[in-house]
């Protein structure tokens, strides 16, 4: 097991958003804040983590033609824990974000993650794997937070940083509240997904210059 | 207000105020997916549209029961589950009685178990608390919303993959650049209120 080199692929070659384009709904949806985007980022890694040991467990019991229904099944039931959870301790959170907690039952990373990873390796690796693609799903929702609130808002981190208020870069009545709305994170999401392209491809050119020397 | 009034609000929010893609990103999955081409992206629009329709009948039946039960807390467990079985019965009806749809259709049925739009519409009217008929409007005129989304961006998409532009905004950034677009030209409908 090389916890390195999944870590790597989880934050960059194989990045769950940024370069294989899973889960953009809860993507677009949540990062208008720093607050809502690093609550969702945890909550979903705390779910794939769970239903990636919980179904390697499982992965010889479970009969493969029924295996989408139980994986769905495991990962809805860990759904609700969070949901309830958020709602019992963090209801600010579970306020903003709303429909999209019950929504990650159908967020394709983790029933990705259970197809692709947890059906065919050891618990241990899942786990292991279910922490690195989460935590590259968390980098890349923080990142799009943070373009957007600045630009939209004008502040860094409100709801989270200096006592809740966040702080503020812009002065207000100056920031473009087009980038907090859907139009925003589109964009947002487009052009950090073209600097993605552009940092991988230079990297793979310099890898192929230096090995041809 | 009437109740014909407040049918047609929901109608009218469900395609253009609040769209299901555009405005409260449910199913942007599919929207990037399966939008390279104008033919396929109507047809996942059809069979989006129809299963949120029968989705939206069924949940609100397995809804009452579970207020009955006093379990509440499980809806998402039980919706999903829902879902499911929803795609899979209705895969296997096509298969033998409309096989021409099936085939139409077919490969998009079982991507649309994992469609937010279909779960998110059915979370949504629980939570409205809408009647029957309500329910239904919802979300046949989600799915239509989905496909009208879907339709312009394959036909916008069509075009933006054929421009010259920097290597690294090839494919997905560029596409999700003009989605962009559209959702700001949707925007304007935004304060639309009927009554």
């Amino acid at each position: 097991m090389d916890f390195k080199k999944q870590l790597k692929e989880g934050l960059l070659t194989k990045n769950p958003v940024l370069v294989q384009l899973l889960g953009m709904c809860s993507v677009l949806a949540t990062t208008t804040s720093l607050f809502n985007g690093v609550g969702m980022g945890l909550s979903v890694t705390a779910i794939l983590i769970c239903s990636n040991v919980l179904i390697s467990a499982l992965r010889k019991v479970i009969p493969s033609q029924i295996r989408i229904a139980a994986y769905i099944v495991i990962i809805a039931g860990f759904v609700t824990v969070v949901d309830l959870l958020l709602q019992a301790y963090i209801p600010t959170l579970s306020e903003s974000l709303g429909m999209f907690i019950p929504l990650i039952v159908v967020n394709c990373i983790i029933l990705g993650r259970a197809e692709a990873f947890a059906s065919k390796n050891t618990v241990v690796a899942s786990a292991v794997d279910g922490l690195c693609q989460g935590i590259g799903y968390t980098v890349a929702l923080v990142i799009m937070c943070v373009i957007r609130e600045l630009l939209g808002a004008g502040t860094l981190g409100s709801g989270l940083l200096n006592g809740g208020e966040g702080y503020r870069i812009i002065a207000e009545g100056y920031p473009a509240s087009q980038m907090v709305q859907p139009v925003g994170g589109f964009l947002t999401l487009g052009f950090v997904i073209a600097f993605f392209q552009w940092f991988n491809r230079r990297r793979n050119h310099q890898k192929k210059e230096a090995g041809g020397k | 207000m009437t109740y014909g009034q407040v049918l047609l609000g929901i109608l009218i929010s469900a395609v253009l105020s609040e769209n299901f893609i555009l405005v409260k990103f449910y199913g942007i999955c599919p929207f990037m997916g399966v939008s390279k081409k104008i033919d396929t992206a109507l047809g996942m629009g059809m069979a989006v549209t129809f299963v949120m329709a029968l989705a939206s009948a069924a949940c609100y039946a397995v809804n009452l029961l579970l207020i009955r039960l006093e379990l509440q807390y499980m809806q998402t467990v039980a919706f999903i589950l829902v879902i499911a079985s929803i795609v899979q019965v209705v895969e296997m009806f096509l298969k033998k009685m409309v096989p021409a749809l099936y085939k139409a259709l077919g490969i998009f049925l079982p991507l649309i178990t994992t469609n937010c739009a279909v779960l998110g519409v059915a979370l949504v009217n629980a939570q409205q608390e809408y009647d029957f008929l309500q329910s239904v409007i919802n979300g046949a005129c989600g799915g239509l919303g989905f496909t009208l989304a879907i339709v312009l961006f394959a036909s916008v998409r069509e075009r933006v993959d054929k421009a010259d532009c920097p290597q690294c905004f090839r494919g997905y950034p560029l596409a999700l650049i003009a989605a962009g677009l559209i959702a700001l030209a949707f925007m304007g409908f935004s304060g639309l209120k009927i009554f």
